[in-house]
């Protein structure tokens, strides 16, 4: 979610499936377009016959938290491997931290950025600093134990340092290795489901981390399946299954799959529902499940509920509540996830 | 090539040793086994054997003590790669801006430092054995065999070819066990050539024995390289290489 709409949006989109959400340069911080760290055109990896990522365009800008969904097998890790230089595309191309992704600029990508895999990988024989000892000399930073410092602060975990690694708890495990990957103040964070197999607490002090992260103005490209976590922490989301499916922020996804709609709750089933809605200017249509709650597809909610309101109480209807319909991500999620499994069966 | 980063593989790989038990006993227990029996024969002979069978038996000997630079780094070289991928470790790892080069000398340096140590060392203690608690007779043929000066060149050509092996195996395969106990088979034939002269079927002359150090070293430097072509990003992560990068001969983005 983001209540203030003002990171990161003026860079164009093209989802694969055509569904484009134009560049809206009124929507950055200062009121200009944001400076783009992640240029990705139709990129593709084929491993053998089977497909695992097609044709996946997007833009991401400095300083934006970027949800990148899909379900199981959609391809999200891949396109991480790929845009860190782990893996090399079968085709399309890439500018990542503003070096064009190229066998020969493996080096100088993997140094600007940085990943926390779902596993955070740490030597469990050793502690928390000189893990991060280790990961610093490997990017070959100056004044490391400065870094270090910094790193675990700002993860909470200064009190641990001396700690091995192998008596944390998965919780902290998951903090040691975001200190690791904020060591060289990354360019592009890449973090691929960062609360995978957290306890609930413990995925609520990842989620406080990553909107540190954002208040800090590290731009973040975060891969779940969770999709709560990503309607909370990110600016934008795209929706990935093989391909680009759709991307955008939560509330306009909402609207372009979702008409405007009310929710009537009323204590009986209204007499004639088909007429009273029939009657009323606006309502294009309406279904129930259980004749006691009612959801209307409106053109404006607004300028309907007032004309919905007096017409409900003059045909005596007992009613409980009127309000707006609120999609969830959940339901664009289905909805495109819905539609692939559809397609694939038919 | 970064020295820091091949400091920094160095000191990481060392700390894990000292804290691994396993490999810790590997490296105490091998060693012991290989110099207590050779140590122990020697002890026990008389000054009236025949200088043929003493000569024997001392080509024997260090002959076992050859076993320590070869086993001990196979163990630990088995476990460099694979044994990172099992831990979770290797992903992350690979995610920095390392190259295949540092890694490979980073760890294979780490490998070398303490299998060095323990194959000069126990080499020192044999021959410390033999100079205290040895018949002089014994002691004499000991200290006057050829083998005796052939030992310290031939251990680190050993232990760098164990090594090469080792890392080679531990890129190729899924299991640490496997990879160590093809890592010991890779490592043995230099072995055989020289058992091959200690038995007398090769004629071992100073010539030989100059040649065989010659190719052993060439075979040791070009193993880097040759590992290094071996080590691919991407088939170490998903575990095959894709055939289009197998047809343009490219490596994964180093």
């Amino acid at each position: 979610m983001n209540p203030t709409g003002n990171r990161g949006e003026g860079v164009a989109e093209t989802p694969s499936d055509g569904r484009s959400e134009p560049a809206d340069p009124g929507l950055t911080a200062a009121g200009s377009t944001a400076k783009a760290v992640l240029v990705v055109e139709r990129l593709s990896k084929q491993f053998g016959d089977r497909v695992a990522v097609s044709d996946v365009s997007f833009t991401l800008a400095a300083g934006e938290v970027f949800g990148f969904l899909g379900p199981n097998g959609a391809g999200k890790t891949t396109t991480v491997r790929l845009l860190g230089t782990l893996i090399a595309p079968t085709s399309g191309s890439a500018v990542v931290a503003g070096i064009p992704l190229e066998p020969e600029n493996g080096v100088e990508i993997r140094q600007r950025i940085s990943i926390m895999p779902e596993n955070p990988g740490l030597y469990l024989r050793l502690t928390v600093s000189e893990n991060l000892r280790f990961f610093a000399g490997l990017y070959s930073l100056q004044q490391p134990q400065q870094r270090i410092s910094r790193a675990l602060e700002a993860v909470n975990l200064s009190d641990r340092a001396n700690d091995l690694c192998g008596s944390l708890s998965k919780g902290l495990r998951q903090r040691a290795g975001l200190a690791r990957a904020l060591l060289n103040d990354p360019a592009i964070l890449f973090l691929d489901e960062p609360t995978s197999g957290l306890d609930p607490a413990a995925t609520r002090e990842v989620h406080e981390l990553i909107d540190n992260l954002r208040d800090r103005g590290v731009t973040v490209f975060l891969t779940t399946h969770r999709l709560d976590e990503a309607e909370r922490l990110c600016d934008r989301v795209a929706i990935l299954n093989t391909t680009l499916r759709t991307i955008g922020r939560p509330s306009d996804l909402r609207a372009q799959l979702f008409a405007a709609s009310l929710l009537v709750r009323t204590k009986h089933p209204l007499a004639h529902p088909e007429e009273l809605f029939a009657a009323i200017t606006g309502v294009q249509g309406w279904q129930s499940d259980d004749l006691r709650t009612y959801t209307l597809a409106v053109t404006d909610p607004e300028a309907v509920a007032p004309e919905l309101t007096r017409a409900l109480v003059a045909a005596g209807a007992d009613v409980l509540s009127i309000g707006e319909g609120r999609h969830s991500l959940e339901d664009v999620y289905l909805e495109l996830v819905d539609e692939d499994v559809e397609a694939s069966t038919r | 090539m970064s020295r820091t980063r091949i400091a920094a593989v160095i000191g990481k790989e060392l700390r894990e040793f000292r804290r691994n038990r396993l490999l810790v006993g590997s490296m105490v227990v091998y060693p012991a086994l290989f110099t207590a029996l050779p140590i122990a024969t020697f002890f026990a002979r008389e000054p009236s054997v025949a200088s043929a069978s003493l000569s024997n038996h001392i080509g024997l000997s260090l002959l076992y003590m050859l076993l320590i630079p070869l086993v001990v780094p196979a163990t630990i070289a088995g476990f460099a790669i694979v044994g990172e991928r099992e831990a979770g470790t290797l992903e992350p790892f690979l995610t920095t801006p390392i190259r295949p080069e540092e890694i490979l000398i980073g760890k294979a340096t780490a490998i070398a430092m303490p299998a060095l140590a323990i194959a000069y060392g126990v080499y020192g203690l044999f021959l410390l054995a033999v100079e205290l608690f040895a018949h002089s007779f014994v002691a004499s043929a000991v200290f006057h065999s050829n083998q005796v000066l052939a030992q310290p060149v031939f251990i680190p050509l050993l232990t760098a070819w164990s090594i090469w092996v080792g890392i080679a195996i531990s890129t190729r395969v899924g299991d640490v066990r496997v990879a160590q106990q093809l890592t010991v088979l890779g490592s043995l034939p230099p072995l055989a050539i020289t058992s091959l002269m200690t038995f007398g079927i090769i004629k071992p002359t100073l010539t030989l024995a100059v040649i065989l150090a010659a190719v052993l070293l060439a075979v040791d430097l070009a193993g880097w390289r040759i590992v290094t072509t071996m080590f691919n990003r991407e088939r170490l992560i998903i575990g095959t290489t894709p055939r289009h990068t197998r047809r343009q001969k490219a490596t994964n983005p180093h």
